[in-house]
C-alpha cells in the first residue's frame, strides 16, 4: 500500500498500510495503561496537588503571599501567563498555518500539539484569573456586565479586556478545530471496540460514519477554520504584547512587539511540541509516523524563529540608543549589566545562541540533542518574559521606588500547579484519545508515495 | 420488512480504484446511496456528484453578524450608554473597538460554521450512525447501493458490476 519514491521522503515510514495506523495509534487507547504511563501520571497529579496549596493560600490569604511590592506589582504571574500563551501557539500553527500551505508532515503531529495548546491555554489563563485577588468577581472585571466597581461597563480601550475576548476566542475556537479533527477518529475506536467503551466513544464520535458528503464538508469546515485560526493565532500573541507595548514604560514602549512576541511564541511552542513528542513516539513506539524528518523540520521552524527573536532583542537594544531617550536606554544596559544581568544572559544564551547549533545537521536529526536543546529554549523564553517584564519594572521612574523582586514560595508554587495541570491533562489525553489524527495520516500514506506508483 | 432496508455493499481497497469505480457504476445507471470512507478522498464528491458545500457562505455570515454584533456593544457602551473620558481618548475611538471586533468575528464564524456543519451532517452524541461495515472507520472504502432506488436493475447484474468495477468483496446488509 506504501511505496517508496526516490524523489521524495515517505511521511511515514515502515511500510504501513492503512490497517496498520488504525492498528497502531489505537492500541494506545484499548490496552491497559503501562506502569511508564501510571508513574508519569502520578508524578503530574501530585505536583497538582502540591502546587494546589500554594493556590488556595494565594486565594485564601491573596496576592500578598506573592513576592510582588509597590514598584513590581507584576512579574512572576504575567511571567508564566505569557510564557503558557506562548506554547499555547505551536498547536493552532501546526494545524492551522500548515494546512494552509498544504504541508502534509502536519499530518502526524497535529493531533498532540493542538492538545497541548489548549492544556497550555488553560494554564496562562489561570494566571490573569489569580492575580485578580478576588476571581469569583472577575466576571464584572473581564466581561461586558454592567456594575458599580468602576465604571458601568468594562474599558473597551484596554488591551487587558482585548486579551480577555483574545484568549476566550483562541481557546474556544482551538478546541473546536481540535474536537472536529477527533471525531472520526473516535468513530475508528468506536468501531473496533465493544460493550462500554463503543458507548462512550460512540457518543464522543457524534455518529460519525465517514459518508462521503460528510468527509466534503468537514474538509471544507477544516479549511475554513484553518482560515480563521491563521489570523486568530498571529492575533491573540500581538495582543498580548499590547498588554506592555500600549504602556509608556521604557523597554515595553516599542512597536517591534507584536512581531517579536509572534515569532517568540512559534519559538518556545515548537519547541514544547517537540519535548513532548519525543517523549511520546518513544514511550508508544510511533517512530514510524513522527519520523527524524519530522523532528528536523520543526527544528529548522526553531532556528527561523529563534533568530528572528535574536534579531527583536538587538533591534530593541539599536532602537533604545538609535532614539535618543535616556529612559529607553538606561532601560536596556540596565536589562544587560544591572542586578537582572543573570536573567538577561540566560536568555541571550538559551535563545539566540544555542539553538544555532541546529545548523549542524548532525545536532537537528539527533533526538537526544533536540529534546536537550528543546528545554533550554523553553527555559531561554521563559527568562525572555521575566527579562522584559521586571526589568523594565524594577526600576521605576523615581529613583527613591527602585526595588528589586524576589519570588516568594506561593509564586513557584502556583507555576507548579500550572504545570501539574498541564501534564495530568496531557497524560489523560494521550492514554484515551487518539494521540495521532489517524484519517489524516490515512489520506497522505499514498499520495506521499505517489510518485513510486506512476 | 421494507425494501429500502436492502443494501449491496462494495468493497474497495484502493482509493484511486474507488474513484474510478463510481464513475463506471454510476455510467451503467446505478444510483449510488453513499461512499463510506476512513478518510477524506479527494475528487469523491466530485465523481459522486455532490455539489460544493455552502458552509463557507454561512462561516462568512456568522462572521458579519459577529462584527456587527461587537461594534454595536462597543460603541454603545463606550459612547452612547456610560461615557467616559479614558486617557484623553474620544468616547467613540475606533481602533481600540478593533482588535475585540475581530475576536467576535472569528468567534462566531467558527462556531456559526460548526453548528450549521453538525446539524446538516447529522452529528450529535446521541446519533445512531447505520454501520454499513466496520471497516469503512479502519481501511476499507465502501461504496452502498440500495436496492429500493435500482428497482430497475436485478440484483445480481449490480453485483456484477461493482464486481467488474474493481469491487474487493460484494456483500448483502439489511437493516431491521
Amino acid at each position: 500500500m506504501q511505496g517508496t519514491s526516490s524523489v521524495r521522503q515517505p511521511l511515514v515510514t515502515g511500510g504501513k498500510t492503512y490497517h496498520d495506523v488504525t492498528h497502531d495509534v489505537s492500541r494506545q487507547v484499548e490496552g491497559k495503561p503501562s506502569k511508564l504511563w501510571y508513574m508519569a501520571f502520578l508524578t503530574a497529579a501530585s505536583v497538582l496537588a502540591l502546587g494546589s496549596i500554594a493556590l488556595l493560600t494565594t486565594l485564601w490569604e491573596g496576592i500578598g503571599t506573592w513576592g510582588l511590592n509597590k514598584t513590581v506589582g507584576w512579574a512572576w504571574d504575567i511571567t508564566n501567563f505569557v510564557w503558557w500563551v506562548g506554547i499555547g501557539h505551536a498547536g493552532t500553527l501546526i494545524s492551522a498555518v500548515l494546512l494552509l500551505f498544504r504541508q502534509k508532515w502536519r499530518t502526524s503531529i497535529n493531533r498532540a500539539a493542538e492538545a497541548m495548546t489548549i492544556f497550555a491555554v488553560i494554564c496562562a489563563a489561570m494566571f490573569p484569573v489569580i492575580h485578580m485577588g478576588r476571581p469569583w468577581l472577575g466576571a464584572y472585571w473581564a466581561l461586558p456586565l454592567p456594575n458599580t466597581y468602576g465604571s458601568l461597563w468594562v474599558n473597551f480601550n484596554s488591551p487587558l479586556l482585548w486579551d480577555v475576548f483574545a484568549i476566550s476566542t483562541y481557546f474556544s475556537v482551538s478546541l473546536v478545530f481540535w474536537y472536529i479533527g477527533l471525531i472520526p477518529d473516535f468513530a475508528t475506536i468506536r468501531d473496533r471496540a465493544t460493550g462500554l467503551r463503543r458507548k462512550i466513544y460512540g457518543a464522543l464520535s457524534f455518529g460519525w460514519d465517514g459518508a462521503a458528503k460528510t468527509w466534503m464538508r468537514y474538509e471544507s469546515v477544516s479549511l475554513i477554520l484553518a482560515g480563521l485560526a491563521t489570523p486568530l493565532v498571529l492575533s491573540v500573541h500581538t495582543i498580548v504584547s499590547f498588554d506592555f507595548a500600549t504602556s509608556v514604560i521604557p523597554g515595553w514602549h516599542t512597536t517591534i512587539f507584536p512581531p517579536y512576541f509572534v515569532a517568540g511564541a512559534i519559538f518556545s511552542g515548537f519547541a514544547m511540541v517537540l519535548t513532548l513528542m519525543i517523549i511520546t513516539r518513544k514511550v508508544y513506539k510511533l517512530e514510524d509516523y513522527i519520523t527524524i524528518g519530522h523532528i528536523e523540520l520543526m527544528n529548522i521552524v526553531i532556528i527561523i524563529t529563534g533568530s528572528i527573536v535574536g534579531i527583536a532583542y538587538i533591534t530593541e537594544f539599536f532602537i533604545a540608543w538609535y532614539s535618543g531617550v535616556d529612559a529607553e536606554q538606561y532601560a536596556f544596559i540596565n536589562r544587560a549589566t544591572g542586578p537582572y544581568w543573570w536573567a538577561y544572559w540566560s536568555m541571550m544564551t538559551c535563545n539566540v545562541i544555542s539553538p544555532q547549533l541546529f545548523w549542524i545537521k548532525k545536532i537537528r536529526t539527533s533526538i537526544v540533542a533536540t529534546f536537550l536543546l528543546s528545554l533550554v529554549v523553553n527555559i531561554g523564553m521563559w527568562f525572555e518574559r521575566f527579562v522584559i517584564i521586571v526589568t523594565s519594572l524594577h526600576r521605576d521612574y523615581l529613583p527613591s521606588s527602585w526595588a528589586m523582586f524576589y519570588p516568594s514560595w506561593a509564586d513557584v508554587g502556583v507555576y507548579l500547579f500550572t504545570f501539574g495541570v498541564f501534564f495530568t491533562f496531557f497524560f489523560l489525553f494521550a492514554k484515551f484519545f487518539p494521540v495521532i489524527n489517524m484519517a489524516e495520516v490515512k489520506s497522505v500514506l499514498k499520495s506521499t508515495s505517489e510518485k513510486a506508483h506512476k | 420488512m421494507e425494501r429500502d432496508t436492502h443494501f449491496i455493499l462494495g468493497v474497495y481497497v484502493d482509493e484511486d480504484v474507488l474513484l474510478h469505480a463510481v464513475e463506471k457504476v454510476r455510467g451503467s445507471g446505478v444510483k449510488i446511496h453513499e461512499v463510506y470512507s476512513p478518510y477524506p478522498v479527494h475528487g469523491l464528491e466530485h465523481a459522486l456528484g455532490y455539489k460544493r458545500s455552502k458552509l463557507p457562505i454561512a462561516a462568512f455570515l456568522f462572521g458579519m453578524l459577529g462584527t456587527s454584533l461587537a461594534l454595536t456593544m462597543q460603541f454603545y457602551m463606550m459612547k452612547f450608554d456610560w461615557p467616559m473620558i479614558i486617557g484623553g481618548k474620544n468616547y467613540a475611538a475606533f481602533p481600540d473597538f478593533v482588535p475585540v471586533s475581530f475576536e467576535m468575528t472569528v468567534l462566531l464564524a467558527a462556531f456559526g460554521m460548526v453548528g450549521v456543519f453538525l446539524i446538516t451532517s447529522n452529528l450529535k452524541p446521541w446519533a445512531q450512525p447505520r454501520i454499513f461495515d466496520v471497516r469503512s472507520t479502519d481501511d476499507k472504502h465502501i461504496m452502498a447501493i440500495d436496492l429500493a432506488n435500482n428497482t430497475s436493475l436485478k440484483e445480481d447484474k449490480i453485483k456484477s458490476i461493482l464486481t467488474s468495477s474493481g469491487a474487493t468483496e460484494v456483500n448483502r446488509k439489511s437493516f431491521e
